[in-house]
């Protein structure tokens, strides 16, 4: 992001929108503080809301847990470059999203970290979008390297993702976030079997373990039983993120992970978070699954989540 | 047939292997990746040559095309190998959000299509993958004749940028196609002319398409006969301006009537100049069991069932 792009905004814009994008660029920079890693997640929690509420649709629960994940995979842990984008991201860290519904949460920290411009965000779900429900490279949204939404599929594609930089002698790693429910998918496990079997060691996957899917609780919808040892008996290396909604925790499983890779196994993030967390009346339930706030839940919401680096 | 007489007996499979070999000798980015059927697919001479581009995903056919549009991201131009029958109806989904609406540069290449699979029966015979795949935007249908074209076709959807479905077959079957001939995606291929009917004819059933121009010819009928090599992107212009010479046509291949080059054809002629038109192909049925000959008279995929429709399809011209 460069600093006429900025000015452009505070032109175009609004100046709470230039201070923003000024924001991120300082965070580009060097490595954010707790603080300013914190303010970060409650803006994107604001964002999130304002944009499923806007459109009335969309998915805000599992978007609302996986905020601290994103914001420090996007402004703490990875190499990325998110002012020249490119497909292949070659000596670039790599992210898949592979549970695509939690796109508003993927949409606003891929613009808070200078893809795109934050004022695009109010575009989502809309006609003629960059920023459809799910994910997609078909509308060439920056960030964005593969299509998701239907679910299972981004574990396989992740794995390709890491296999290209191994053989392109490219030391980055590839990272990617599944959501519990969707291990119900046969595909993942083709793919964590072939993963152990080829040693994928420059692969970080991670488990947003919240429990909950559509139709009530992992439990009680078909339950993955002990997730831990089945990633363990396919041959990876499993790491339990007891508060995966505390930035410090978050960064710090990360780190943890890093340094897991490059022994012969694939890695594995399994994830704690509670949905919906950050709106009170949204969090531990399955119900905030695919549901959007009305105008006086987004106000409520709102109340909760004061504005730190301004609104799109 | 003066100008297509028969160089050798071949499977277009071996045509795929030896393209995907020359392949991965000129373009490093080139990968190959099977599902458990490398001898099958002749990929084995490009898993020994290329051991570290090569590789074994096991029958694990989704996570296959998964890992496929992965390494498109590291700049590879990954081909995936399966039979047809797991390379589409398999892993339709997959295809579909992976790969063509990804607009990944993958490959899928496809042996055993249709009824000449034979023996294992209706469970591998698939008959629908063209229409399958026809369908997805943005995905380029290729079908070949034989073993030249196959290997001509291989190399050449390698520069092609985007997806591409490559469909071919088990059978030893008569290669005719000059060898040094260029594959052109999505220009149809002209090669007998005629004047009184049009034969358009995909994959295996091009060379029985021109057995039945010959009979044809012994009837005083001349057959034009066109390779319609590439389904998607359609040649349009080579169907339109044979038809309006010919007044009729024939469509013929090893897939189901609904959903094949058949259908293509009929949407071209009924939007842009109404002409009477014959199907040869499978209608609406599953295979069996049976040797490769077998099935192809059960099912009315033979030069004779070509000429048929032809001398049908001249009888209602006006």
């Amino acid at each position: 992001m460069e600093f006429s792009t900025i000015y452009k905004v505070y032109e175009q814009a609004s100046f709470s929108a230039a201070i923003a994008l000024f924001s991120c660029k300082i965070l580009m920079f060097m490595k954010a503080s707790v603080k300013e890693l914190e303010d970060l997640c409650l803006q994107v929690r604001r964002d999130i809301v304002r944009m499923v509420h806007a459109v009335n649709s969309g998915h805000p629960g599992g978007s609302l847990g996986c905020t601290e994940y994103m914001v420090a995979l996007y402004f703490n842990i990875m190499n990325h470059k998110s002012t020249s984008f490119d497909m292949d991201g070659i000596n670039q860290d790599v992210f898949v999203l592979s549970n695509g519904h939690i796109s508003p949460v993927f949409y606003s920290v891929l613009a808070r970290s200078g893809y795109f411009d934050i004022a695009e965000l109010a575009s989502f779900r809309k006609l003629n979008s960059r920023l459809q429900g799910h994910p997609t490279t078909h509308e060439h949204l920056p960030g964005v390297r593969i299509a998701s939404g239907s679910l299972g599929q981004g574990m396989s594609v992740a794995i390709g993702a890491a296999l290209a930089k191994k053989m392109n002698n490219d030391a980055s790693l590839v990272y990617s976030l599944h959501g519990d429910g969707e291990l119900q998918e046969g595909q993942i496990w083709e793919a964590a079997l072939f993963a152990s079997a080829n040693k994928v060691d420059n692969l970080i996957c991670t488990v947003d373990y919240n429990g909950q899917q559509i139709d009530g609780s992992t439990e009680k919808v078909l339950s993955l039983g002990n997730i831990t040892q089945k990633f363990e008996a396919f041959g990876w290396l499993v790491l339990e993120l007891q508060e995966g909604n505390n930035i410090t925790q978050v960064i710090a499983g990360l780190e943890k992970a890093k340094a897991m890779t490059g022994k012969g196994k694939p890695v594995m993030i399994i994830m704690h978070t509670e949905m919906g967390y950050g709106v009170d009346f949204m969090m531990g339930s399955h119900k905030w699954h695919g549901v959007a706030p009305n105008n006086e839940q987004l106000a409520d919401a709102l109340k909760q989540l004061p504005e730190t680096l301004g609104d799109y | 047939m003066s100008l297509y007489p028969v160089i050798n007996q071949k499977d277009t499979r071996s045509g795929f292997g030896a393209g995907l070999l020359e392949l991965g000798k000129n373009n490093p980015n080139v990968v190959a990746l099977c599902a458990d059927l490398t001898g099958s697919l002749k990929m084995d001479a490009f898993a020994k040559e290329f051991p570290e581009r090569f590789i074994q995903v096991g029958i694990a056919e989704a996570n296959m095309m998964g890992v496929a549009a992965g390494l498109t991201i590291g700049g590879k131009i990954p081909f995936t190998g399966t039979f047809a029958n797991f390379s589409t109806g398999r892993v339709y989904d997959q295809i579909r959000q992976s790969i063509a609406y990804s607009g990944k540069n993958v490959k899928i290449c496809a042996s055993h299509a249709g009824l000449t699979l034979g023996e294992d029966g209706a469970t591998h015979q698939i008959l629908e993958d063209i229409g399958l795949m026809k369908m997805l935007p943005g995905m380029v249908v290729i079908n070949p004749c034989d073993y030249n074209q196959t290997k001509a076709a291989t190399i050449a959807i390698a520069a092609h940028q985007g997806p591409v479905y490559l469909r071919f077959g088990r059978p030893v079957v008569p290669n005719f196609i000059p060898e040094n001939q260029k594959f052109e995606i999505g220009k149809a291929l002209k090669l007998m002319e005629g004047h009184d009917v049009s034969i358009f004819a995909t994959g295996h059933l091009v060379w029985q398409a021109l057995l039945a121009h010959n009979i044809l010819k012994e009837k005083g009928i001349s057959a034009e006969i066109i390779n319609i090599h590439t389904i998607k992107p359609f040649d349009r212009n080579a169907v339109l301006s044979s038809v309006k010479k010919t007044g009729c046509a024939v469509s013929a291949e090893e897939h189901q009537i609904n959903g094949g080059l058949g259908d293509s054809i009929a949407q071209t002629l009924s939007q842009n100049y109404p002409t009477p038109l014959e199907f040869v192909g499978v209608n609406d049925t599953f295979g069996e069991s049976g040797t490769p000959e077998q099935l192809m008279i059960k099912y009315g995929l033979t030069s004779t069932n070509i000429v048929k429709a032809a001398l049908n399809v001249i009888a209602r011209k006006k």
